[in-house]
């Protein structure tokens, strides 16, 4: 059993760096009151309890645990990461293109002696015609024990989940869901003292992890909501902290409906309105082929949706300035505000990798008892 | 006909087309309905004959159940369905009667291929009345030969799944067919706006990352269609059918309500699931949840059961869909539309519509058969009076049963409705005389 996955008590024990908000509830009896939002999906017991699939089916305690787990993996020595799991077999099965995503996964799974395989559509059978489920299962035989999808289809994680049984770790499917994207954010967003103030550690994660974590606080998600999984994780995630997540885009693409998808949801059309309520303002990648086939006029939309320097210092000067990547410099943001002092994007690349370990020690961790509550 | 009489004993005899709702046994005789008499009164008949008994004790004797939408996937596709396997599943849902749509590979677009299915080589276990293609290929282009099609034995015309789009095309079918006294029958989609969808458009399709075909995607249709029957009134004085193949939501509904106000001649289906189930059940993208038209908002499906419930729905349908395991396991979105239908339909009508909404049984009965007929004006068909032809279905609507796909008769097991328990479970059913489905 890794010991990273037990050593709760341990990390209780170090010295107190719980202070604000008053709350020293610690552990386990604050587990159970911190449900938050939960959207149930029906069947969730036929997926392997170490698939990641989507944010949407995480409870407040599962997201503790990987934010736990995640710093302390980080916090390990290079020696005794790489024992976490000494020779486990995980596959990287990739039907699209992907720099961050792939190879943080990719890192993190061989800094904890975790051996990967690359499987990707353009140089596999998958090419010949091989289903999803045939190749799913190709790799279990072939002793993948677990299995890290990116895929254009939304679903397809789910699906892959319960044809071969395999914890699988959902890397982007479609537009629908990117949780560990969303994960890395939320530990990108503490990092910078958003909703807590004061440093940053698995006891942190543990007890302060609450439905009101992130009370009050604003984070505006800009762009292509209707296109972007990135949002949608975060949407769903936030809230669950007691964020409020206000979307921001023109209509076509971020449809009046978009609202719905979860409590503490909203939308602010006028970017300059959003911005000077925000505490973290998230851009998202504009593709100029999507807004030329919704005829969108290109200079139009940067005039309206543009994060430039100006508009940042005028609206929002304090905001942390974050981008799920890769960016378009010039489009959605200019290169002044991706590498000014507000920008956390390179800040959130670094915390991919510890989030990715975590998910990998979660799913591949074997014997751990489930908590009480923590799944049905 | 060389099959035995069949003496029907002891159950409640319900026939919409009549009025009768009471007790009476009931003797077929030659593949028609030779005698309806009060209990016992056809005891004579046991020793001269020496008929079939069935005993229906406690059990409900309906007209056989006829279902105007389904797809039998011959020719062509018989990896999903055959028309000897299509017609099992039918006769174990308690349907005597089926009309199948003509998107098959090919298309049936003419007399022979109609002729064909009806063939007593493709084994059919119960009645098969073909649909032929409303045009050419269903190309929506250039029209069939109603007449010919007619006289071939089809009962309609549809491009089903292939909604006809252009306005003069769709005339010239509307008017066309009222001279071949035929209805069209029209999937209502604009696939202008579908493209890429495979769900209803809403915030559970934004949430699942799903595009979702719009309520106006199908209004749009059925409100233009209507427009044109309209017109083609006022032109020509002529009096064509449009049924509006199954609806599924509010707005073509109210379109529907309107024309029948208007005195147009319209009628509509809707599928089971479309009143069983919503959009939520897509989230776990199991494609077993998809078809086209889609499961759409709670609204809609409720509208659905008011549709029913009010008589503005004229006929329940199943769109029996099937398809093989390998292609519904595709993703979500890859998927092929469709479900299997014909063994859950009456269990799904009793359990949402009777039990649910206290519906009549004979209400029931009328959507699942009577009106049917009357849509597609199956003569003798859809009633149960002496000398039409012995259609009979015998199920037990105070019991209940547990729908296995596994089970199913049918050669695809592309069901959400596995594993659900449903009331109504079908006893025997009878087409033209013989028994085609019995657990007596």
């Amino acid at each position: 059993m890794p010991e990273s996955v037990t050593n709760t008590k341990r990390a209780a024990k170090a010295p107190g760096l719980l202070s604000n908000s008053g709350t020293t509830a610690i552990g386990k009896a604050n587990k159970k009151s911190t449900q938050g939002p939960v959207i149930t999906t029906k069947s969730t017991d036929t997926y392997h309890p170490g698939s990641l699939l989507s944010v949407a089916s995480l409870n407040l305690s599962d997201i503790s645990h990987i934010l736990q787990l995640a710093f302390e993996l980080d916090s390990f020595s290079v020696k005794r990461r790489s024992k976490q799991l000494e020779g486990r077999r995980t596959a990287l099965l990739f039907y699209e293109s992907s720099t961050r995503t792939r190879t943080s996964f990719e890192l993190a799974a061989k800094q904890l002696g975790a051996t990967t395989t690359l499987v990707s559509d353009k140089s596999s059978s998958i090419e010949k015609g091989e289903s999803l489920k045939d190749t799913g299962l190709t790799l279990r035989a072939l002793g993948a024990e677990c299995i890290i999808l990116r895929h254009p289809s939304s679903g397809a994680p789910a699906q892959l989940a319960r044809f071969t049984g395999l914890p699988v770790l959902n890397a982007g499917d479609g537009p629908h869901e990117h949780p560990t994207q969303a994960l890395l954010d939320l530990r990108t967003m503490l990092a910078n003292g958003i909703g807590y103030k004061g440093p940053v550690n698995a006891r942190t994660y543990e007890g302060h992890l609450n439905p009101t974590t992130l009370v009050k606080k604003n984070i505006v998600i800009v762009g292509d909501i209707l296109h972007s999984r990135v949002a949608r994780s975060n949407a769903l995630l936030l809230p669950k902290l007691g964020a409020n997540v206000i979307f921001c885009g023109p209509e076509e693409l971020l449809p009046d409906h978009a609202a719905q998808i979860g409590p503490g949801v909203s939308i602010e059309r006028d970017f300059n309105a959003a911005l000077r309520s925000a505490d973290v303002v998230m851009m998202l990648r504009i593709q100029k082929e999507r807004l030329a086939g919704l005829e969108i006029d290109l200079n139009e939309y940067i005039a309206d949706y543009q994060l430039n320097q100006t508009r940042l210092a005028a609206h929002a000067p304090k905001a942390l300035v974050m981008h799920p990547g890769p960016i378009i410099r010039g489009l959605e943001l200019t290169s002044e505000v991706a590498d000014g002092p507000q920008s956390a994007i390179e800040e959130q690349v670094r915390h991919g990798v510890a989030i990715r370990m975590a998910a990998l020690v979660r799913a591949l961790g074997g014997k751990k008892k489930k908590t009480k509550g923590e799944r049905k | 006909m060389s099959e035995k009489p069949i003496l029907i004993r002891g159950g409640l005899l319900i026939d919409p087309a009549s009025g009768i709702e009471a007790n009476h046994d009931i003797l077929l005789r030659d593949g028609l309905v030779a005698a309806i008499e009060k209990p016992g009164a056809l005891t004579g008949v046991i020793q001269h004959e020496q008929p079939e008994l069935i005993d229906a004790c406690d059990l409900t004797i309906a007209p056989g159940l006829i279902d105007i939408h389904v797809h039998l996937r011959e020719p062509g596709q018989t990896h999903k369905e055959t028309i000897s396997t299509g017609t099992r599943a039918a006769a174990a849902g308690g349907y005597s009667t089926v009309c199948c749509m003509p998107n098959t590979a090919p298309v049936n677009d003419t007399a022979d291929w109609t002729a064909w299915m009806q063939a007593p080589e493709r084994d059919g276990a119960v009645r098969v009345h073909p649909i032929a293609a409303a045009t050419v290929s269903s190309m929506g282009e250039e029209l069939t030969d109603y007449a010919a099609l007619r006289d071939a034995g089809a009962v309609g015309v549809s491009d089903d799944g292939k909604p006809i789009l252009g306005d003069e095309i769709m005339k010239a079918a509307l008017y066309a067919a009222v001279s071949a006294g035929l209805p069209v029958i029209q999937h209502a989609e604009d696939t202008r706006l579908t493209g890429g969808c495979s769900m209803n458009a809403g915030p559970v399709a934004f949430r699942l990352g799903l595009r979702g075909m719009t309520v106006e995607s199908e209004a749009a249709i059925v409100e233009r269609d209507i427009r044109l029957l309209a017109e083609i009134e006022r032109e020509t004085g002529e009096h064509p059918h449009l049924h509006v193949a199954h609806i599924s939501t509010a707005r073509a509904l109210n379109a529907v309500k309107s024309a029948k106000k208007q005195g147009l001649n319209v009628t509509c289906e809707v599928a089971p699931h479309h009143f069983a189930l919503t959009d939520e059940s897509v989230g776990d993208y199991d494609a077993n949840y998809k078809m086209n038209p889609p499961l759409r908002a709670d609204v809609d499906r409720t509208a659905m059961i008011e549709g029913l419930l009010d008589g503005s729905i004229d006929a329940i349908a199943t769109d029996h869909a099937p398809h093989a395991e390998h292609e519904k396991e595709q993703e979500f979105e890859r998927a092929p539309n469709g479900i299997t239908g014909l063994e859950t339909a009456l269990g799904l009508a009793l359990k949402l519509l009777h039990r649910q909404h206290k519906m009549p049984l004979s209400r029931v009965i009328n959507l699942l058969s009577t009106q049917p007929a009357s849509i597609l004006n199956l003569a003798g068909r859809g009633g149960l009076v002496v000398g039409a032809p012995a259609n009979v279905v015998i199920f037990d609507p105070n019991a209940e049963w547990v729908f296995r796909s596994r089970r199913s008769r049918s050669k695809s097991k592309n069901t959400p409705f596995d594993g659900w328990r449903l009331p109504g479970p079908v006893h025997c059913t009878i087409c033209e005389g013989r028994v085609v489905y019995s657990v007596i």
